[in-house]
């Protein structure tokens, strides 16, 4: 992974001591709120609900055990022992105090990390595949461009006050793991007919309150020219974009309002001034970066499909396990261990620091000592041997990070919601955990097989639930929590937003009509067909039905 | 409104009429893009040195061809979150070739000084106690910069290769 | 009824003006207002706490008494007053 130099290390350094400087500033009353609030946004510190919230970024998602053991450090000496993994691969600590934010951010900076641009108004953490690198189906590894991009964008002194903030995603893969069709830039990598490997520009996506699947402005775009073009993007949004109201100010709203043809004739004819400037990228600058994401010095090993199998039949738990939570690998003998943060236990993404040393130093015996962190709010261990499978799981379990339902009904992500969040209407978290825990016969949860709940406790999605196969949107209707349900989203490569059911229900109802809607699929699928395809066949009619009657 | 400009604290000889019902017949004057486009000609006859000040909605475009005409351009923030002056002034730099004073007014925070400074703009309209102090705050907080921009400074990747010996 | 909440300017949590013009993170010992004139003198007390950076953010609440306790009559402040309604993973 990227390993910090002398003039990243300097960055962030001095990133510290200024923000230091500005919050004993705050405490003193020498600045106002009005003037340190965007200050310590664009480090990641908002108030909340019960306190003050540190969002820390996890660049595309790569994290070291080294990197995780702070983290827990972090969670235990200035916070209640516990962090939560978020939709964009950050990580946010809810109860830290702000006389202690310089401290902690000194100690992440000890290990390259930060929260620089976590929030505000400028260009978030680029996020990306959580299986970068190691997957069988990848074309090319979005991690070096991910990282370019992240460096770019830094303190980037033209963009840091846009009208809005800026998500930008990338994926290596034709099976998009990252969502990239539902943020601001979306970049796909792919090969074209010479064998090049290059990139589809895809802009305006986004969800919240007005959602839209991103358009296509460019079909093919050589790396050398990547910087180049992301800045004339910006350019034109930073120009364009809206300012007189915070709800219509992203790019989405831009590109939609001036069509995708005009967008892209602006882009390009900024881009026509700059195409050819200091942001071209050298081979050599490539080179260097992709240096860092060389493959590891992996054994020559067999297959052990035949291993697992039998140790499956032997071991039902186990089996459901594998099944679930473990992905191909590239290379023979290895596979890709998901880490469900789902359990009944916890909210769903939280993790206590006990869990996140223990963890660390599952990564540094299995997996290289790296991570990674997904945008379902659960984590990775990317590079494990598959005759270490069976042990890795046993000790997984014992920390109650093992429950077999990746990519299934308990595999929800949420939203902090009103229990934390200054921003929600209704709470999301007990809505997770009840369907966890009315989901919780796995031979049920296998029988619904591929669903993913997304739940958001307010317009503003954060919880992705635009792009669920099931999505939950709770509302405040006159004081009371009511949830409206959508159906038929989905992130991938073939995006879609879903369609709302009817009339939200509330709070007891809520986890009534999931089952309602899951019984009602699995009686008309067809054999083996997912719940998304089911609905994309059969479309709204049957689970408006089984929801509110006849019409 | 004090200015800002080179680490001290600058005498504005400038007379802002960007928003006067008449311009007065001499003097340094600031004028508007509206004033500049209507009467043109009688701006580029004064002897004294003339600026404009452009607000955030209008973009550089519309004085490209004329930026050597100005000892002044000022770019308005109506408010500090509004960044489009901070793109105003890259092109005024890099691409129009402007070598005068650029000078950021409105609702310039102390702590934007960086960035801006990064930008091209080399003099604030600025509320300053210690300008001396502000100023050495603002300039060398952050002394790593990844993207090239045309103040002379360079970026973290010209470092690194001279670094590697490369160039 | 109504009470005044903010969030402390140095640590962000939770806090309610009590009598003698401090803060306190108890509810039930934070000041009363049983009519618009007091609470309108306590939230000139609380804009002058922000004003002096001890507070962020005040403002007042309606509450109601039920069992004895203070209660927020809206859920958003309720939960402000209470805590998360989940667990916090231990």
């Amino acid at each position: 992974m990227y390993r910090y130099d002398e003039f990243d290390s300097k960055l962030v350094n001095e990133r510290v001591e200024q923000f230091r400087r500005q919050t004993e500033r705050r405490i003193k009353g020498e600045l106002q709120e009005e003037q340190f609030r965007p200050l310590r946004l664009m480090n990641g510190l908002y108030l909340q609900l019960h306190a003050y919230m540190l969002r820390i970024n996890v660049p595309y998602g790569v994290l070291s055990a080294r990197q995780m053991r702070q983290l827990a450090h972090v969670a235990r000496t200035y916070d209640k022992g516990y962090g939560h993994f978020t939709t964009r691969q950050n990580i946010q600590y809810n109860w830290i105090q702000l006389k202690d934010v310089p401290d902690a951010l000194a100690d992440l900076a000890e290990v390259e990390m930060h929260g620089i641009q976590s929030s505000g108004n400028c260009i978030r953490n680029t996020t990306s595949d959580q299986y970068a690198g190691v997957a069988r189906d990848e074309i090319e590894d979005p991690r070096v461009y991910c990282e370019i991009i992240r460096q770019w964008s830094t303190l980037h002194p033209e963009f840091s006050f846009l009208p809005r903030k800026f998500k930008i995603a990338v994926t290596g893969s034709p099976n998009d793991r990252a969502a990239v069709k539902v943020h601001d830039i979306g970049l796909r990598m792919y090969r074209n007919d010479a064998g090049e490997a290059g990139f589809e520009v895809i802009v305006g996506g986004g969800q919240g309150r007005t959602p839209f699947i991103g358009k296509t402005i460019r079909e093919w775009l050589p790396p050398e020219h990547l910087l180049s073009y992301l800045e004339a993007i910006l350019r034109v949004y930073n120009f364009d974009g809206r300012r007189d109201n915070k709800y219509k100010a992203r790019i989405k709203i831009l590109v939609h309002q001036v069509g995708a043809d005009e967008f892209r004739r602006r882009v390009d004819e900024e881009w026509e001034h700059i195409k050819d400037s200091a942001l071209k990228l050298p081979q050599a600058e490539i080179d260097r970066i992709n240096a860092y994401f060389a493959p590891h010095d992996y054994e020559t090993l067999q297959d052990q499909g035949d291993l697992l199998a039998e140790q499956g039949k032997a071991n039902t738990e186990f089996a459901a396990w594998l099944k679930a939570n473990v992905a191909n690998h590239k290379v023979p003998g290895y596979a890709i261990v998901n880490i469900s943060l789902k359990s009944l236990r916890q909210p769903p993404g939280d993790m206590t620091a006990a869990q996140m040393d223990a963890t660390a130093d599952l990564a540094d015996a299995y997996s290289y000592g790296e991570l990674r962190v997904n945008h379902r709010q659960n984590l990775v261990l990317p590079d494990v041997r598959q005759s270490d499978l069976f042990e890795l799981w046993q000790k997984l379990a014992s920390i109650d990070l093992a429950t077999p339902n990746i990519g299934h009904v308990s595999d929800i992500i949420a939203c902090p919601g009103l229990d934390y969040c200054a921003l929600a209407n209704a709470r999301s978290i007990p809505i997770a955990q009840e369907i966890n825990a009315r989901f919780q016969s796995m031979d049920r949860v296998h029988e619904i097989g591929e669903l993913t709940i997304n739940i958001s406790g307010c317009m503003n999605a954060c919880g992705h639930h635009h792009v669920g196969h099931i999505g939950i949107l709770g509302v405040d209707k006159k004081g009371q929590e009511f949830y409206q349900f959508t159906l038929g989203g989905s992130s991938d490569q073939n995006a879609s937003l879903g369609d709302r059911t009817g009339p939200g229900f509330p709070a007891d109802q809520a986890v009534d009509a999931v089952e309602t809607i899951l019984n009602t699929y699995v009686k008309i699928r067809n054999e083996g067909e997912r719940f998304l395809d089911t609905y994309r066949r059969v479309g709204m009619a049957p689970f408006k039905e089984a929801l509110y009657g006849p019409a | 409104m004090a200015l800002l400009k080179n680490g001290k604290p600058a005498t504005d000889v400038f007379l802002d009429v960007s928003t006067a019902e008449t311009i007065p017949p001499d003097g340094a004057i600031i004028v508007s893009l509206d004033q500049w486009q209507n009467s043109a000609a009688q701006l580029r006859a004064r002897k004294e040195p003339l600026g404009i000040v452009l607000r955030s909605h209008e973009k550089p475009a519309a004085i490209a061809e004329d930026v050597q005409k100005f000892a002044v351009i000022a770019l308005d923030f109506p408010a500090f979150g509004d960044g489009r002056a901070y793109s105003s002034a890259r092109l005024l730099r890099e691409r129009y070739k402007y070598q005068g004073e650029l000078r950021a007014v409105g609702d310039v925070l102390l702590e934007q000084l960086h960035f801006m400074h990064r930008v091209g703009f080399d003099a604030f309209e600025l509320a300053s106690e210690d300008a001396a102090r502000d100023w050495q705050i603002a300039a060398s907080d952050i002394s790593v910069w990844y993207q090239p921009t045309s103040d002379g400074r360079p970026h973290a990747l010209r470092l690194r290769h001279q670094a590697a010996g490369d160039n | 009824m109504q009470m005044i909440i903010a969030n402390t300017l140095v640590d962000g949590f939770v806090v309610f003006l009590t009598d003698d013009n401090g803060w306190t993170n108890d509810i039930g010992k934070g000041a009363l207002a049983t009519n618009d004139t007091e609470a309108a003198t306590l939230l000139a007390q609380a804009k002058a706490a922000e004003a002096a950076n001890v507070v962020l953010d005040p403002y007042l609440i309606p509450v109601v008494i039920e069992n004895g306790n203070r209660k927020p009559t809206e859920y958003r402040e309720y939960i402000r007053a209470t805590g998360p309604t989940v667990a916090i993973p231990a």
